[in-house]
């Protein structure tokens, strides 16, 4: 017997049948819903309609971004820094999440998108200053208009709502461009960042890099949706699925949503497809849970190989600018490795500035005996930690 | 307070990442109701490889990586203890369980209370906490005092290998949700241990005294223990003997053996890695005080971590409290004597 069969259902109560007197959908869903196939330009007729600048543009920021990602994998050897989350193999998206913005908008990176910052102007040596371990944040975030790399996963999604909110009601036309791995789009922050965004039509775009694994964990144990572009059509905004390592349509999908939301139309949800050619970070055993044919297929992918193909197609791939490029990129990574193998000089007393506005009485005590401490171990530890207690004691309330 | 039986068989250097796995592992063998589950437990066997090998022996329902979610994984859990499970969940690193904090202050702390022991939470939420290994930001937060505010939830932390192992045990055999805090800069410290031998479970709530001595207590836990051990190693060069207290548990708290400890030795200082202002060393020192003031010769002292957000692994060393801090507490204890003398005071 099928429940349609058994007494009691609605078939056999015909009168009670249908939805709600009341009910309706609010919107209709078909616009919202992504494209069945990851959005492609390259390898397709509509790529002749690029604008050559553009993906010579493209094509340089690809090529610094990976040689970027080498240089700091190498320095994670040299033990000049002490983590890298490299993101070769998605330079795509990190490219084209800097060149879609202007520069009175923003950008929340999460913590692999160093080469999105670095795109958009930021000091290649400021970036790492998180990774490197000599501060938390190595930038002021109004510089450039980007937020602190964000480590906690998702946090910072409902940050650059608020913020898209507030400029939009101060009559800015100011757009967020917020980005998250697949893994980051499981937590509670994610969904309540997209439904805030959607209700208030704030501008702002989310950019979601899909690289197939969240550490070890691949995307078929972190969602059961037909696709991460989908969960925008339950929140009521765009969603848009899109070949992550094809820089050109990256661009254009992005470039898109930002003016959508700079003309007030709200938010978008983008997917990017995309891989992790290296393991999670230097410090993660990547053979663990994937196996190297699976790489290769994605190597074969790749986001420089594809527009170096649409560039020869149209005889830009000259020797000169390819080479042009390799120089700029190789400039660009000796700057960082003689920079990155100075010490950065740290003063310890910086631990006491900046936890509040106004020192405490507490804190001010604390700095004290640290400071006591450090003419300790510099004058090879004689009276002075015992002096220092006494001020350490003045400094009490 | 000794928690293991002489073993039968040869002990031999083991970490205490591999006693805790050896718990998980005995813990599942044991007990078909334990479920282990997590960000990245499975085929990784966690980012400490504290899971590694469970799901291979115990399958994927048994060791369950789970989506990237830590109010999920919590709340998922709390369903399953409702059900008879006894989950056990991990927490990737300390300042990543936040998100977790509604279900643990709102449901898993209180579920036994609110429904007057008709559901209990068998449940044990395992974090690596605390600085030390270079971690970058949100890393290496000690956390206990938010924990330890929360009334409803067990608080435990090893700081030697069989504790590790003993503690684990008894942390997923308990009746009542347990926080289990493992120091993450203790995961690579060896003892020699032997995993092939019966060992007991160590009963939650007891503290140990790790060294005698006679001229004041260190009481501490966790990460800051090797610290402590050394610096009264070195106080025995300026004649100094001092106690070591390892609570063990914070919650329960033995203040029977704390207590038993200062009394003898009439002074104490208290000595941990989170924030000294609003972190657990002010509810100890206030617990020997009221206990313990006819019996002290000075007033309780704590070393702590400054009260600053958890700083950047090139300066954390000036933050974490250290031998020679400690050493210029205990001085601060103003014995009329050699040391103090020798200091020049
Ligand atoms: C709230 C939170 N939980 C756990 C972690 C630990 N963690 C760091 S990266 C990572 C995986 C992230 O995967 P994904 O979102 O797909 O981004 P990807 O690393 O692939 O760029 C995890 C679990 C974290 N940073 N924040």
């Amino acid at each position: 017997m099928t429940v349609l069969e058994q007494p009691g259902s609605s078939r056999n109560k015909s009168s009670l049948a249908g939805p709600p007197p009341t009910w309706r959908p609010r919107v209709d869903p078909a616009p919202l819903l992504p494209d069945e196939e990851p959005y492609r330009l390259l390898g397709t007729d509509a790529a002749a309609r690029l604008d050559s600048g553009l993906l010579t543009r493209l094509y340089t920021q690809l090529v610094r971004g990976r040689r970027y990602n080498a240089q700091a994998t190498a320095l994670t050897r040299q033990g000049r820094l002490a983590v890298y989350p490299s993101s070769t193999g998605q330079e795509a998206c990190e490219v084209a999440a800097a060149l879609a913005l202007e520069e009175r908008d923003w950008l929340f990176p999460s913590y692999r998108d160093t080469l999105a910052a670095v795109a958009r102007g930021l000091d290649p040596v400021q970036a790492l200053t998180l990774l490197r371990g000599d501060w938390h944040n190595g930038y002021d975030p109004h510089e450039h208009r980007i937020a602190p790399l964000c480590t906690p996963l998702a946090t910072q999604l409902p940050h650059a709502v608020g913020l898209a909110h507030a400029a939009r009601l101060k009559g800015d036309e100011v757009v967020a461009l917020a980005m998250v791995g697949d893994g980051g789009t499981s937590e509670g922050d994610f969904h309540e960042a997209l439904n805030f965004a959607a209700v208030w039509q704030a501008p702002v775009v989310f950019l979601v890099q899909n690289n197939g694994f969240a550490i070890s964990v691949p995307l078929a144990k972190q969602t059961a949706a037909p696709s991460l572009a989908h969960k925008a059509v339950g929140y009521g905004m765009p969603g848009r699925l899109v070949d992550g390592n094809d820089a050109p349509a990256m661009h254009e999908v992005l470039t898109e949503a930002v003016e959508r939301a700079r003309r007030g139309g709200g938010p978008t949800l983008v997917e990017a497809v995309t891989y992790r050619i290296e393991a999670h970070t230097n410090a993660d055993d990547a053979t663990r849970y994937r196996s190297d044919a699976e790489v290769e297929t994605w190597r074969a992918h790749d986001p420089i190989a594809l527009l170096e193909h649409e560039l020869a197609a149209r005889d830009l791939l000259t020797d000169a600018f390819v080479g042009a490029t390799r120089d700029g990129a190789e400039e660009l990574a000796a700057d960082l490795r003689e920079r990155m193998n100075a010490d950065p000089e740290l003063d310890p007393m910086d631990l006491f500035t900046d936890v509040f506005a106004e020192q405490t009485s507490q804190l001010r005590a604390q700095a004290a005996l640290l400071r006591a401490e450090l003419d300790a171990e510099a004058n090879g530890h004689t009276e002075e930690a015992a002096g220092a207690e006494g001020s350490a004691e003045e400094a009490r309330p | 307070m000794t928690t293991t039986a002489a073993p039968a068989t040869a002990r031999k250097p083991a970490t205490m990442a591999q006693a805790l796995t050896r718990a998980l592992r005995d813990a599942m063998a044991d007990d078909p109701s334990v479920h282990v589950m997590g960000e990245d437990v499975g085929a990784l066997g966690g980012v400490f490889r504290v899971t590694d090998g469970l799901a291979k022996e115990f399958g994927e329902d048994r060791c369950t990586d789970t989506a990237l979610a830590e109010a999920g994984i919590l709340g998922t859990a709390v369903g399953m203890a409702m059900y008879g499970l006894r989950p056990v969940v991990e927490m990737q690193f300390d300042a990543f369980a936040y998100p977790a904090f509604e279900q643990l202050i709102s449901h898993v702390a209180r579920m036994r209370n609110r429904t007057r022991g008709a559901l209990t939470m068998p449940l044990t939420i395992r974090i690596p906490y605390g600085g030390g290994i270079g971690g970058v930001e949100h890393h290496s937060d000690s956390s206990e005092a938010y924990y330890l505010a929360t009334p409803g939830l067990q608080v435990v932390t090893p700081a030697t290998v069989e504790d590790a192992y003993g503690l684990l045990r008894a942390a997923i055999a308990s009746d009542d949700p347990v926080v289990f805090l493992e120091p993450k800069r203790l995961y690579w410290s060896k003892a020699d241990w032997s995993p092939d031998a019966p060992t007991e479970v160590a009963p939650l709530g007891r503290a140990a005294v790790r060294r005698r001595g006679s001229s004041a207590t260190l009481i501490t836990y966790g990460p800051s223990l090797p610290v402590c051990m050394e610096a009264a190693e070195a106080a025995v060069a300026e004649g100094w003997d001092l106690e070591v207290v390892d609570l063990r548990s914070l919650m329960p708290f033995d203040d029977d053996t704390v207590c038993a400890s200062v009394r003898r030795t009439g002074r104490a200082v208290v000595v941990h890695e989170s924030n000294g202002f609003g972190g657990p060393g002010g509810e100890i020192a206030a617990r020997i005080t009221e206990r313990c003031f006819h019996h002290l010769e000075a007033p309780v002292l704590r070393v702590a971590g400054f009260d600053i957000p958890y700083p950047p692994p090139m300066l954390e060393r000036h933050h974490l409290p250290g031998v020679d801090r400690i050493l210029d507490t205990v001085a601060r204890l103003q014995w009329e004597s050699d040391w103090t003398e020798g200091r020049g005071e």
